[in-house]
């Protein structure tokens, strides 16, 4: 009785503290901290604006339409769009086991799943090249037995972009499952719902928001594929040459069409940030 | 019992936990599993519904064995002819009131517009049908409560199972979706059980009562035979009154080697004596008078009762007795204070220990 007593006395003296401190608090950030942090802001910032001023407002719809970088365009936009078809149809169901289904090295290969993300995408468009290409591990036997050539290919583009962003896809959706209380999927169950059923009727709909950010993020990040794509795919015009390769082409030739170019992809990310904004600002 | 619809033997360990309730319900019959947390009631709920393997024993409905260890017969729970209704609902927040309820039907093979019909006919049933298009979270607990319910029942369940139906609620819609609910379960054609910690919702709800403490039945009966002779102290405390085991010798229980509680019936052998704390007076000396079992007690607890006050009093036995405020008052009843305990034999009720 007499501990509750003076756990309540406590408490109450923190409270009056904190409400004593909360003004001072409030009061001049130090200058150690606030400077660091201007230049840090404006380190992230500068190239941006730098690039903005450099774009050559006149000439610019004459080069957007210029057939080299609307062709550019096109094939980043598809490519992109089939690779995040790609990881959709692979990466759902492989985020799906990792979040509900108990197995031994489950950590491991969660692990694996994320090699993507931290290997440098060159060295993921060598590996792709070591399976896939005419002498890989598979590369030779798809080529014998279906004629089907992968690396410097449009689908080899579409194979390198998918392979850097699909770890993207499935950390999204996995938390996503996580996230979602999966009793659903047991009333589901008793209302007569197969495993199936449950997880296209019920699961789908509830991590619809997660899967979403998950795709937009997996297209953001196969669009701007660089690495992977130039070793796997080579850098054919209207082939292989996406705009990134176009970008970096570009800027040994011709400096205006590469910053009108990169102006292209800027504004195209900056899209993906607003439209993702309530996700994923607003949680700070 | 050879008209059980569900005969069931729920075995499931679960750790050093080990559940084995036997249940028998007849169609038409709403048995309520009522116990304290922990008992193992909403563990034995879903192994009915197959959401939770047995361990050993068998889940038989309609003459179909749904879950048999020893056999290894097993029917999944999306095959079984049940309806759930859980503790928080679980409506799926994605679709409108009107489409959580064709979910059951749908998946049972019906087209689209017939299921929406049934759908209709449910909400309008549960008096639904003008929030058909609302979602979840539009709806207010109450009425969550009752779309919850005709979802369950819109696929025609052969067994109905209900965990904690009431317990989601605030006091108020609590009242008037209780009577609501006995409605439709008195209505339904199939088993129902229904899984509470709360001893009014299963006396309002259910036929008959089945105990379940820590993983086993300690009572069962109907709700008058249950509150009039309660078997464990849990029960007793449900009903609110003083329970006591003891060795009857005709008219004399002896309850401890000091005290011998004079009965108004007569029985022999191993006996539980009840009293309601209502019956117990409270005097500052000994009383005098024939008929009346007394002794000398000790407050240790004064609480406001209702109207009354409850005082908890420790002596040979521990008691609880009510008395007016204004008696408490006169006593001046306080912790540690010495009064004499007085019941009288008319105002006990005492029944065997055994059978």
């Amino acid at each position: 009785m007499r501990q509750v007593r003076d756990d309540t006395a406590r408490e109450r003296d923190d409270t009056a503290r904190e409400r004593r401190v909360t003004p001072r608090r409030r009061g001049r950030v130090p200058a150690a901290l606030l400077i660091p942090a201007g230049l840090g802001l404006l380190f992230l910032v500068l190239p941006l604006v730098g690039l903005v001023i450099r774009v050559p407002w006149t000439t610019l719809p004459q080069r957007l339409t210029e057939p080299g970088a609307l062709t550019a365009l096109r094939l980043s936009v598809q490519t992109a769009t089939l690779a995040t078809a790609l990881c959709l149809l692979l990466g759902v169901p492989l985020a799906w086991v990792l979040a509900r289904v108990e197995f031994p090295g489950r950590r491991l290969v969660r692990a694996l799943v994320t090699v993507p993300l931290v290997l440098p995408p060159v060295v993921g468009g060598v590996a792709l090249l070591l399976v896939f290409g005419r002498r890989g591990l598979l590369g030779g036997w798809l080529d014998a037995t279906f004629g089907i050539t992968l690396p410097f290919t449009t689908a080899g583009v579409m194979l390198a972009e998918s392979f850097v962003a699909m770890p993207f896809l499935v950390i999204a959706v996995e938390g996503a499952l996580r996230a979602a209380d999966h009793r659903y999927e047991e009333a589901a169950a008793t209302l007569g719902a197969s495993r199936w059923t449950a997880f296209t009727h019920v699961t789908l709909p509830l991590v619809a928001p997660g899967l979403a950010a998950g795709a937009v993020l997996c297209w953001a990040r196969a669009l701007g594929e660089f690495g992977a794509t130039i070793t796997f795919a080579g850098n054919y015009p209207g082939r292989t040459q996406t705009m990134p390769l176009a970008v970096y082409l570009a800027l040994e030739t011709d400096l205006e069409s590469a910053i009108v170019l990169s102006l292209v992809l800027l504004v195209v990310s900056v899209g993906i940030l607003v439209a993702l904004r309530d996700r994923w600002m607003s949680s700070a | 019992m050879s008209g059980a619809l569900l005969d069931a033997r729920l075995v499931v360990d679960r750790g050093a936990f080990r559940l084995d309730v036997p249940l028998r319900v007849a169609p038409g019959e709403v048995v309520a599993l009522l116990g304290p947390n922990g008992a193992g009631k909403t563990t034995a709920l879903r192994a009915l519904a197959g959401l939770h393997p047995l361990t050993a024993g068998h889940v038989t409905l309609d003459a179909v064995d749904l879950d048999r260890p020893a056999t290894r017969g097993w029917v999944p729970t999306e095959r079984r002819p049940i309806g759930v209704v859980f503790q928080d609902y679980l409506l799926f927040p994605h679709l409108s009131a009107l489409d959580n309820v064709a979910f059951g039907p749908r998946r049972h093979g019906v087209e689209r517009r017939a299921a929406r019909a049934t759908a209709r006919e449910w909400l309008t049933r549960v008096g639904l049908d003008a929030q058909a298009q609302r979602r979840p979270r539009q709806l207010s607990g109450g009425q969550a409560q009752r779309v919850a319910l005709a979802r369950a029942l819109a696929v025609a369940p052969s067994l109905l199972l209900l965990d904690e139906p009431l317990a989601a609620l605030d006091a108020r819609t609590r009242l008037d979706t209780r009577a609501e609910l006995h409605r439709h379960l008195s209505a339904h054609a199939g088993a129902t059980v229904l899984v509470t910690h709360d001893p009014l919702d299963a006396l309002a709800l259910a036929d008959r009562l089945v105990i379940v403490e820590g993983g086993r039945v300690v009572q069962e009966g109907d709700g008058p035979s249950v509150t009039a002779r309660p078997r464990t102290d849990y029960v007793a405390r449900l009903v609110g009154l003083n329970l006591y085991r003891g060795r009857a010798d005709g008219h004399g229980v002896r309850i401890s080697p000091d005290l011998t509680l004079t009965v108004a019936d007569r029985l022999d052998g191993e006996a539980f004596v009840a009293f309601r704390p209502a019956a117990v007076a409270l005097h500052p000396a000994r009383p005098e008078g024939s008929a009346r079992n007394t002794w000398a007690g000790t407050v240790v607890g004064v609480q406001r009762h209702g109207d009354n006050v409850r005082v908890q009093l420790d002596g040979p036995i521990g008691v609880a007795a009510d008395v007016t405020p204004a008696a408490a008052a006169q006593l001046r009843l306080i912790p540690g204070q010495r009064v004499w305990v007085a019941v009288k034999a008319t105002e006990t009720h005492a029944y065997p220990a055994t059978g």
